[in-house]
């Protein structure tokens, strides 16, 4: 949000509050719900209004009728007027009472709703939008955002419900009794506006500075802790501890000036206030007569004076979690308006992929993450039904990428991809979830037992498929060395197993969907002898029948596919069979004899 | 409180604030009443003057305004500084604790220390000085009230002690639904951190539905526990409001009662409406006071438990290493374990002067943590290590520093320039006591040492060359950059024991190869690596073999190979080649 959103309490300027009405548009379109609260909202500051403006209002209507009247001490009157109060109080609690409920309902109803809709959302946008560097931010969208609305509904929005309400009808009841002694109010209050603009704008700066300066100490404090054994290793610490100290230091001074904005802003209203109270006292005494103004009303008008300091200077308390929700607010209807680009077909164009192994026509693919910098420019690649593709490459050069897009993870920027003669684009999500499955080299698993986690294969796989799964990769040897077997959970992303057993459990939910295309994107990290065979020999099982693409770690892949791609700088730059390109003796080749001079020979020797 | 103790000026000066506040409310109350009766209701011929009226008005608020920002102020300060030097207490420990700490701690949590637990712990120091003079503002009431009548006063001995137990009340029964809240927000951050952590898996499975229902289910717990807390709010924030309000009713009841049998002043009965409505609010405030009271408390207490650590002990005596040349390494019947698990179980090394050993074992056999251990990073609970006949344990860490060099297969890099992170020294003079310590190294030093790693290509290309800041926030590079600039870390120092954890796990073979070499030529150096590759293992004159906690073999690689277990292992890296 653009700092020139800031709205102060009393601000009205118009570039502040068009882009808070603008959030509140926006926002108010997307829920009826929220649409239909606003009466509520409306009765609730209303309600609250009354109960403050009781007294002084009592105080009044006591000394000029009740006291001071002509008849003197009148007890009849006085007993009616507080009853009638006294009544008033209580209805006001109970209405107050049933309104908060409501309000909280509502408003918890309608994050809950923005809450899973900007998650949802954030599930259908493109693998292009959820690049590593981006997770974070999506990940805020539905967390840090939405609780500072809600920390905002909790304090904020009650204050901004009440007090403006109160305002008014203080000014209102002021106005009753006397409108030129209010006109002079209002006016010396809005002397306010200015001021408190000015330091409201200071206080946004400031807290940007504390933001920027605590984001510091964390950083300096996070390597501290992750660089532990590093500073221990070179004595590295004296260094570190200038720097967190300064950091701190800085933290502090930041937060300090921040204080200080804040701290003014009362005395302000305070003094403000007073001035008000101490010209209402001399132009009442004076020339009360002459405007109508009679000593009881003087004394509750004073009595009003004061009762506006509260609401003013709690709007300027609550200003700073207002600005942050809406731009919080502001940033959740930006991811709901980021468009979805994979857009899948409808129900009566979507086409079926055929079942066995399928062919895939790669033309003229082009594709970027969120970045100017293309990762794929201009592939084109035929693999017939069947084959087994090697990817091989440099970190980088769009080989992950590629296979990603063979899944549809995302849409190609220009080009198309093929897949069983059907433009991928066209296929129904079924068909393709089916037919095409794509084995991340982390193996991610949900917080569930393996067995479960094999049957999210296929929608409808029973626990016979997944043991069946197990059985045909040859993982019951595996299994058994668990301690509850095909039943053990997982843990949170499948924590509790290793890099290898996950991807063994990745391997078994691919076999139970049968697909027609395998895009296996090897586990770089070294996995101990054991799993390294187990998967090895799993891989091999599941490749049966299908045609496999493998992003290749492992010079083993390369040398066993029918087709080697290599990819540099997003281009395919060489492809062929292993041996073709060997005695092509271009990049690939250049690329093998490193792996073979520095991981055979040794063993080879020794054979 | 020990924020007190540690700052007294601030506090003083936040409570003279507060009591300033205090004498201004009271004053202005009482200046509202008096000038009720004497100015604005009394005869014209007695009223007193309304512009002194209104000065006296202005004063007394001036007054009010400059001690509320003196409370403000002085009160912040207080509280930020305590914050501060809490937090570089924490940073500080981070730093001295033994390096076992932070194995048994989880970063998070220890960032949680200085950041959340901090705030928390002095969350109560803002209300304090307000609590207090919230206190005496009732005091003062009550006396002000008792003044002018008993009866009044009597209402307020009742009504501030009912409302000082509703909001007691209610901040109790509040507390466990708000703990509640908080871990619901943990759920649902959990929830949402795993699934997009899963995308991809997500969107193959199709699984974009559960996840969905997953989400608005931890929501809608989320949500139910704050319509709870809701609830509980418009239960009694409405008495809290109207209580007061009764109040105000009654003493207006007794009040023109009174002042109908000539007892009170119509003034009298301003200023207990004022009071009233004054308190209100503050006797609130008491009530968050105590609310946050225990949560400081178990903060503090988490910040103490660190703050209490002991601290990594210094050798008592102190040994010199001989002058020059590489060092011998001899470790005998070494025992190292992390908690109750015993990593190292007896190992017996001989690394000879100028020997290259490589170290092979299975992942987890203890590799890393001997070669820690080496560092003076682990305690050993059993057996010794001496370099070049020298206990490790009687060696100035300063002078270890110099003389031995670990770098790590995880090359951690610091949010600094390469320059800076290869010296580790240009901005960190030392501070140490008594051990030599180097100057820092001359930037033709950090080039050579950037060049045996072989990363003077890259580094050349960089934006601003070796001044280019890397890490967290400044420019990403790959795996095999930031292994070669750790590694140009240690080469600076001219290491006599170099220390290799798998340290170029991420390098090009080729590469790799080369500078292996590149250091075998130019430094004249013990070294001890961790390898993976056939191609290292192969440099090395001898191979020593981990595997259950204790160097099972030595030899040459061909020896070694005729081991089945050694072999199936060699066979396993073979397989796990990367380009």
């Amino acid at each position: 949000m653009s700092s020139n959103s800031n709205r102060a309490a009393e601000d009205t300027g118009a570039d502040g509050q068009v882009k808070a009405l603008q959030v509140l548009r926006r926002g108010a379109a997307m829920s009826t719900r929220l649409r239909r609260g606003l009466p509520l909202i409306a009765a609730v500051g209303l309600f609250a209004a009354v109960g403050r403006l009781i007294v002084p209002v009592l105080v009044q209507l006591v000394l000029d009728h009740g006291v001071l009247g002509a008849d003197g001490y009148r007890p009849g009157v006085v007993w009616t007027l507080s009853g009638l109060a006294l009544g008033l109080v209580l209805v006001v609690a109970a209405a107050s009472r049933f309104a908060l409920i409501r309000l909280v309902t509502l408003a918890e109803s309608v994050m809950l709703d923005l809450r899973v809709r900007a998650f949802e959302h954030i599930h259908r946008l493109s693998l292009a939008d959820h690049s590593e560097s981006r997770r974070g931010v999506l990940v805020s969208r539905v967390t840090s955002d939405i609780e500072a609305m809600a920390m905002f509904m909790q304090w904020g929005a009650m204050s901004w419900t009440i007090n403006p309400v109160l305002i008014l009808a203080t000014l209102a009841v002021m106005a009753v009794y006397s409108w030129q002694l209010t006109l002079m109010v209002t006016a010396l209050h809005l002397l306010l506006a200015p001021f408190l603009h000015w330091i409201q704008r200071r206080q946004i700066a400031a807290h940007g500075l504390v933001r920027d300066r605590v984001a510091d100490t964390l950083g300096h404090a996070t390597e501290a802790v992750s660089g532990a054994a590093v500073i221990r290793a070179y004595g590295y610490d004296a260094a570190v501890r200038r720097r967190l100290d300064t950091a701190v230091d800085e933290q502090y001074r930041a937060q300090l000036s921040a204080f200080k904005w804040w701290a003014m802003m009362l005395p302000a209203v305070d003094l403000v206030s007073a001035a008000a109270l101490a010209a209402s006292i001399v132009v009442g005494v004076a020339w009360g007569e002459e405007l109508g103004v009679g000593a009881g009303a003087l004394v509750a008008f004073v009595f009003l004076v004061r009762l506006l300091i509260r609401p003013i200077s709690e709007l300027g308390e609550v200003f700073d979690t207002t600005q942050s929700a809406l731009a919080a607010w502001w940033k959740v209807l930006g991811i709901l308006d980021a468009p979805v680009e994979v857009v899948e077909p409808s129900a009566e164009t979507a086409e079926e992929l055929p079942s066995g192994p399928l062919g895939i026509e790669a033309r003229a693919v082009d594709f970027a993450y969120r970045a100017p910098v293309p990762v794929l420019r201009g592939v084109n690649v035929s693999i017939p039904p069947g084959a087994s593709v090697a990817i091989v490459g440099e970190t980088g050069s769009g080989k992950t990428t590629f296979a990603r897009l063979l899944a549809r993870l995302a849409d190609p920027a220009t080009g198309e991809i093929v897949i069983g003669g059907a433009s991928l684009a066209n296929v129904s999500p079924q068909s393709r979830r089916r037919s095409i499955r794509l084995v991340p080299q982390d193996g991610f698993l949900f917080a569930a037992t393996i067995e479960d986690n094999i049957r999210f294969g296929r929608p409808g796989a029973t626990a016979a498929d997944a043991q069946a799964a197990i059985d045909e990769l040859g993982l019951r040897g595996w299994l058994e060395t668990l301690p509850s077997g095909i039943r053990t959970p997982v843990g949170q992303r499948g924590g509790r197993l290793s890099v290898g057993e996950r991807q063994l459990v990745a391997l078994a939910r691919a076999q139970v969907a049968d697909p027609g295309l395998l895009i296996l994107d090897e586990a770089t990290s070294a996995v101990d002898p054991k799993t390294e065979e187990a998967l090895a020999a799993a891989i091999t099982r599941l490749a049966q029948g299908r045609t496999t693409v493998s992003v290749a770690h492992r010079l083993s892949t390369a040398e066993r596919a029918d087709l080697v791609l290599v990819f540099d700088d997003g281009r395919i730059i060489e492809q062929g069979t292993h041996h073709q390109l060997l005695s092509a003796g271009g990049s690939y080749a250049k690329l093998h004899r490193r792996w073979v001079s520095n991981t055979r020979t040794a063993a080879d020797r020794a054979r | 409180m020990r924020s007190v103790r540690a700052h007294p000026l601030q506090h003083l000066l936040a409570m003279i604030g507060a009591l300033g506040f205090v004498a201004a409310t009271v004053a202005i109350a009482w200046a509202l009443g008096w000038i009720t009766d004497n100015v604005i209701l009394a005869n014209p011929s007695e009223r007193g003057s309304p512009t002194l009226a209104a000065l006296w008005v202005i004063g007394i608020s001036l007054v009010s305004g400059i001690s509320v920002l003196a409370r403000r102020l002085f009160l912040s300060m207080a509280e930020l500084r305590t914050q501060r030097d809490w937090r570089r207490g924490l940073l500080h420990r981070y730093l001295d604790v033994p390096m076992d700490f932070h194995r048994r701690r989880d970063p998070g949590e220890l960032l949680a220390h200085v950041d959340s637990d901090v705030n928390t712990a002095t969350t109560v120091l803002k209300p304090l000085a307000f609590a207090v003079s919230v206190v005496v503002l009732v005091l003062v009431t009550m006396v002000a009230l008792f003044a002018a009548h008993p009866l009044l006063a009597l209402i307020a001995a009742v009504v501030f002690p009912a409302l000082a137990l509703i909001s007691r009340v209610y901040t109790r029964r509040v507390e466990a639904p708000s703990a509640e809240v908080q871990r619901r927000v943990g759920e649902v951050t959990e929830v949402a951190h795993e699934s997009f952590d899963g995308a991809v898996v997500v969107k193959t499975l199709g699984r974009e539905p559960f996840e969905v229902e997953r989400m608005r289910a931890a929501s809608r717990r989320l949500s139910d526990e704050r319509i709870r807390v809701g609830r509980m709010r418009a239960a009694f924030e409405p008495a809290i409001d109207a209580l007061p309000t009764v109040g105000a009713v009654a003493l207006l009841l007794v009040g023109a009662w009174l002042v109908g049998r000539g007892q009170a002043t119509p003034g009298d009965l301003v200023l207990a409406a004022t009071l009233f409505s004054l308190l209100a609010v503050p006797l609130f405030i008491v009530g968050f006071f105590l609310e946050e009271l225990p949560r400081s408390v178990v903060s503090l207490d988490r910040v103490d438990r660190v703050l209490d650590e002991p601290v990594a002990a210094s050798p008592s005596t102190s040994r010199s290493l001989p002058a020059d040349g590489p060092l011998d390494l001899a470790i005998e019947d070494l025992a190292v374990g992390y908690g109750t698990r015993r990593v190292l179980d007896g190992v017996t090394l001989r690394v000879r002067a100028g020997e290259r050993v490589a170290l092979v074992g299975a992942t987890g056999s203890g590799k890393s943590t001997l070669l820690e251990t080496v560092m003076g990073l682990n305690e050993a609970s059993h057996g010794a290590i001496r370099l070049s006949g020298v206990d490790l344990g009687s060696i100035h860490p300063d002078e270890l520093h110099q003389a031995a060099a670990l770098v790590f297969q995880e090359a951690f890099l610091f949010a600094d320039s390469v320059a800076e992170n290869v010296d580790l020294r240009s901005s960190g003079a030392p501070v140490v006591s008594g051990a030599p310590v180097a100057a820092a190294a001359p930037r033709r030093d950090v080039a050579a040492a950037l060049d045996t790693a072989a990363a003077s290509d890259f580094v050349a290309r960089l934006p601003d060359g070796d001044l280019t800041v890397v890490g967290e926030r400044g420019l990403t590079l790959s795996g095999g950059q930031r292994q070669r600039v750790a590694l140009a870390r240690a080469l600076v120092r001219d290491p006599r024991l170099l220390l290799l954890d798998d340290a170029t796990s991420a390098i090009d073979p080729v590469v790799e190869a080369r500078i292996l070499d590149r250091i075998g030529s130019s430094l004249d150096t013990t070294m001890l690596m961790v390898a993976q590759r056939i191609s290292v293992i192969e440099l090395a004159d001898r191979v020593a073999y981990l595997a259950g906690g204790r160097i099972v073999a030595t030899g040459s690689h061909a020896e070694l190979l005729q081991r089945d277990d050694y072999r199936s292992l060699i066979t396993a890296y073979e397989q796990a080649a990367v380009p």
